[in-house]
């Protein structure tokens, strides 16, 4: 379609920034004022190149777009292979955006090492649009594991008092699923001799007992990243140590790399296993659904309380996954990437009151609406939507994911619906904790509104969320030839796996 | 028996090698301490030249009579070990002259030492393996001992004297009874037996477990291990970064040679071995080191560990097997280099200081050390984009095509553990709060080893390629 290796650019085009920041020199003050306008330039440009993505977007097509193929090592016969379809597209545009906004909402509260933060940024977002894009297990596995230096250095080095505890536990949590599914990549690629994706879509072709093995070993890692119950651990410890933007991208994007996972590899490639093992994806989801937001009530720290909610949230994603019909993938789709606007503007929210107070715990605050009307205008804002006002993007992923599961299993949808009902609590329980109710402590009586710059950092944001509840489309039609695909697909390897069995 | 004109061409590096020796040893004798420059810096060349002339006229073949073999395999083997002996000698110099024990014995030495691993490296006789196994290690022995006035130092030469001896006693009698139950000496023979029926002979057999016992010794591989730490701790660290990386991987050579060669036979029986040797390594170099707080101590960990990935490698006896023992050692070798140079510019007030906890906000202190440190430790960890990940990558693809499922599962979860060491020392460097800071290090030698090395860790990724292909091509030889 294009002649230029546009993919190729918005994966690499950030370390464009980092080489400018690793060579420039100077005044300490110089130096980081060059860092921050230089992270800041190349990761808009990167976001406006990504835009070309949408605009250029061949909607029709089910298959993979903007392909480049080239030889990396012909040894192995690993290929760098890059390419986008329908459900990889808004995942790329989701990291490109958000990285951008991470650098703005970080401008004043990063005052050490900030040349440092502004290349582990960088690093990060080659290593997630790289991820989303990857073609090649190989080349997959590459960005999916890179990520993981970037964002211990992150937690690690800007987090809070009990940083080094966070980052360990996130950094051997997720490396532990990921080296499972390095072998299942192995073992994939001795079967075929090519780590190519699209290849193995089409002729990987095992049997059930090894399928039953590999999905284990996919579901080791996707499972963690998600993360599911009862791995989900290290969520909520990350969350609370990690600096404002370390959250944000965490729960932005980070988390969609499990799902993205389960889409792009588990459920194609190994059908049958995912057929078998559906249920206990629904049964994990369900108890995330239910008990993560039950324990989001009883949560003293705001991000905790937030990190939770990530939990439960991204449990109705992995049950409308796995459903396998046309409503509940597009649902899961979109819930995803409602997810990763919404819960990173709230994560972006307790960092405006981070910024100010130093701390995101709930008792802290209250009645900050006299104070602070913009602010209490934003973060309602982003409440709703991540409750699933109608009207704001989490109602559309949330319908769609309990439409389709209900056609299939109405327990699973009903369990799932009480899930929504508790998050409606709870986020209302913290909004009115922090927002509503009279100013009487001493310390918040001279507390700020939101500067010009935060407004502008959560502008773009808001704009999303409305579009996003007022007109799906504009997100769903990408998605729908390549969800239809991949369900049409499943159908027929699940049917054909049938008759094998039945045939003498 | 006829030693033809071929016999010397062959084993020309090798020759040279110790000519050169032998006239820069009269010549330091001759002149006293003062050669010591002069001698550091032509025996460098020499093992450089050597290099060159492995492969400046490229030839195979064997000579003397079959003692001596040369292939693609031993050739790559062999420059490897040169390059790494060369680096060692060039990053000893300050260490040596600030202690005031630079002499000019020790170039000599290491040169001593290489020559014999290129004899072992290319060694078609249990004769002339142990000729050049020996040569090797009563070299290395010596120049563990080598600052003779501190007592660790002294302690590992004579820990290492000791238990290396009886690890060669072990490897002789294993050689005699393989020799008394197949008739002869030169592989070709032993293999010849072995296929011929004598493989199923309690002796033979036996002969095979001592020999790898032997041999498990000399790369440091559990149960075999025990000299390790203690060694590579006591001894000077100019000299553990050659045990750590030359030593290591001639040995390892010469390993892959003796199995994958006479013993080819009985892979069945030594498979079983070298399997459970590669877990046991693969797990004592992972949770040994995980309180050790001296990081010569927790290299000697980490390179059993890496010993475990190698072995794993060699287990699984196919070409993909061997292409990923060198692929492996290779990456190695830059690795440890590069984290040896860092610590040979771990200094405090002019005294060398090894204690992990020394490194203590290094990130501030000496930015592009710490990133050259961060680099290395993410790629033992074995973390993508790194080089570190490649070799790992290769060794378990190896594995799993062998079908040894489950040690590349204890691998993989070893290897886990093992990071986390490797995470604490980023930690130490970048979380913690700066300590008093290390010395500057002026320009070095070292400081440019450490980060030549970490530049090609980190940009192996852009092209894994020509490693591959130099793997492929040297499996070749043991496969052709």
């Amino acid at each position: 379609m294009s002649s230029w290796p546009i993919l190729s650019l918005i994966t690499f085009l950030p370390l464009v920034g980092v080489f400018f920041c690793l060579v420039v020199n100077g005044p300490k003050e110089a130096v980081d004022r060059n860092c921050r306008s230089a992270a800041l330039l190349t990761s808009v440009v990167t976001f406006l190149i990504s835009l070309l993505l949408w605009a250029r977007f061949d909607v029709t097509k089910a298959g993979f777009q903007f392909e480049v193929k080239l030889d990396w090592v012909p040894a192995l016969n690993i290929g760098y292979h890059m390419g986008i379809d329908g459900i990889s597209l808004f995942f790329v545009l989701l990291s490109t955006l958000l990285t951008p906004i991470c650098i703005l909402s970080s401008w004043d509260a990063v005052r050490v090492r900030v040349k440092e933060y502004m290349i582990a940024f960088l690093v990060l977002e080659t290593f997630m649009v790289g991820m989303f894009c990857a073609l090649d297990l190989a080349l997959f596995y590459v960005f999916f594991e890179g990520v993981l230096i970037p964002m211990f250095l992150i937690i690690g080095i800007w987090g809070g008092d009990r940083r080094v505890y966070a980052a360990f536990k996130f950094f051997l949590y997720t490396l532990l699923g990921s080296v499972l599914m390095l072998l299942a990549i192995i073992t994939i690629y001795w079967q075929l001799g090519t780590t190519d994706i699209p290849t193995a879509m089409e002729k990987l072709n095992l049997p059930f007992i090894w399928q039953c093995w590999l999905f284990l070993a996919f579901f080791a890692s996707f499972a963690v990243k998600v993360p599911m119950w009862p791995v989900h651990t290290w969520l909520p410890d990350a969350h609370v140590e990690a600096p404002t933007a370390g959250s944000v991208i965490l729960a932005g994007v980070l988390l969609k790399m499990g799902g993205y996972g389960f889409l792009r590899l588990s459920i194609p490639l190994l059908p049958e296993a995912t057929q078998y093992f559906a249920p206990l994806i629904f049964g994990l989801s369900v108890v995330a659904v239910i008990y993560t937001s039950l324990v989001a009530l009883v949560q003293e720290d705001m991000k905790k309380l937030i990190a939770y909610s990530s939990v439960a949230h991204m449990g109705i994603v992995t049950i409308g996954a796995f459903i396998l019909n046309m409503q509940s993938v597009q649902g899961s789709l979109f819930q995803m990437l409602s997810h990763g606007v919404v819960s990173a503007a709230l994560f972006l929210c307790v960092g405006v009151l981070y910024d100010r107070m130093h701390t995101h715990e709930i008792a802290v605050f209250g009645g900050l609406v006299h104070r602070m009307p913009r602010y209490a205008f934003v973060f309602m804002f982003f409440t709703l939507a991540s409750i699933g006002l109608p009207g704001l993007s989490g109602f559309i992923g949330e319908f769609l994911v309990l439409l389709g599961t209900f056609k299939v299993n109405t327990w699973v949808a009903f369990l799932a619906a009480t899930g929504l009902f508790l998050g409606a609590a709870y986020a209302l329980w913290l909004y009115r904790k922090i927002i509503f109710g009279e100013l009487t402590k001493n310390s918040l009586k001279a507390i700020l509104d939101m500067n010009r710059r935060e407004v502008v950092v959560f502008l773009p944001l808001v704009l999303i969320t409305l579009w996003m509840g007022i007109y799906p489309n504009s997100f769903l039609d990408p998605m729908a030839a390549t969800v239809d695909k991949l369900v049409g697909d499943y159908q027929s390897a699940i049917k054909l796996a049938h008759t094998a069995s039945l045939a003498p | 028996m006829m030693l033809g004109l071929e016999s010397w061409t062959l084993a020309r590096p090798e020759l040279f090698l110790a000519a050169a020796t032998a006239l820069l040893l009269i010549y330091g004798v001759v002149r006293g301490e003062v050669a010591t420059p002069f001698v550091s810096i032509a025996t460098t060349l020499a093992l450089l030249v050597t290099a060159v002339l492995l492969f400046v006229p490229y030839r195979e073949g064997t000579a003397f009579a079959s003692l001596f073999i040369v292939d693609r395999l031993t050739t790559t083997m062999k420059a490897l070990v040169l390059v790494g002996s060369a680096i060692a000698i060039l990053m000893s110099r300050a260490y040596f002259e600030r202690i005031k024990a630079w002499r000019f014995e020790y170039p000599l030495l290491v040169a001593l030492a290489t020559l014999g691993m290129m004899l072992m490296i290319s060694a078609n006789d249990l004769m002339s393996l142990y000729v050049g196994l020996e040569l090797q290690s009563l070299a290395l022995y010596v120049i563990a001992a080598f600052q003779r006035d501190s007592i660790r130092s002294t302690e590992a030469g004579v820990k290492y004297f000791v238990l290396g001896s009886v690890a060669s006693g072990m490897l002789l009698f294993g050689a005699s009874l393989v020799y008394g139950f197949c008739g002869g000496t030169a592989f070709v023979q032993i293999s010849r037996a072995l296929i011929e029926g004598r493989g199923g002979e309690l002796g033979v057999i036996i002969g095979l477990v001592f020999v790898v016992a032997g041999l498990a010794f000399k790369v440091s591989a559990v149960p075999f291990h025990m000299w390790t730490p203690d060694v590579y701790e006591g001894a000077p660290t100019p000299v553990t970064a050659l045990f750590a990386v030359a030593a290591k991987i001639a040995a390892m050579s010469l390993m892959v040679s003796v199995l994958m060669g006479p013993f080819k036979p009985l892979f069945v029986q030594w498979q079983q071995i070298v399997v459970v040797a590669s877990v046991l390594s693969m797990g004592l170099g992972a949770f040994a080191a995980l309180r050790q707080q001296n990081f010569k101590r927790l290299m000697a960990y980490s390179s059993i560990g890496n010993v475990g990935y190698v072995l794993l490698g060699l287990a699984s006896g196919s070409e993909k097997g061997i292409q990923s023992v060198v692929f492996y050692l290779a990456i190695y070798l830059v690795m440890t280099m590069g984290v040896f140079a860092v610590i040979l510019m771990m200094k405090r007030r002019n005294v060398m200081v090894e204690n992990i906890a020394d490194l203590a906000g290094l990130a501030r202190s000496e930015p592009m050390m710490a990133i050259a440190l961060l680099i290395f430790m993410f790629s033992l960890a074995g973390i993508p984009p790194l080089a570190g990940f490649w070799g790992k990558l290769y060794i378990f693809i190896a594995a799993v095509e062998a079908r040894l499922y489950v040690p590349a599962v204890l691998g993989v979860l070893a290897s886990v553990v093992a990071s986390y060491y490797y995470l604490r020392i980023v930690k130490v460097m970048y979380f913690d709060e700066p300590a008093e800071a290390l010395d500057r290090p002026a320009f070095s030698i070292n400081r440019a080893v450490a980060f030549a090395a970490a530049i090609l860790v980190a940009v192996f990724s852009l092209a894994p390629q020509p490693l591959s292909l130099v793997a492929a091509a040297a499996a070749k030889g043991l496969f052709p």
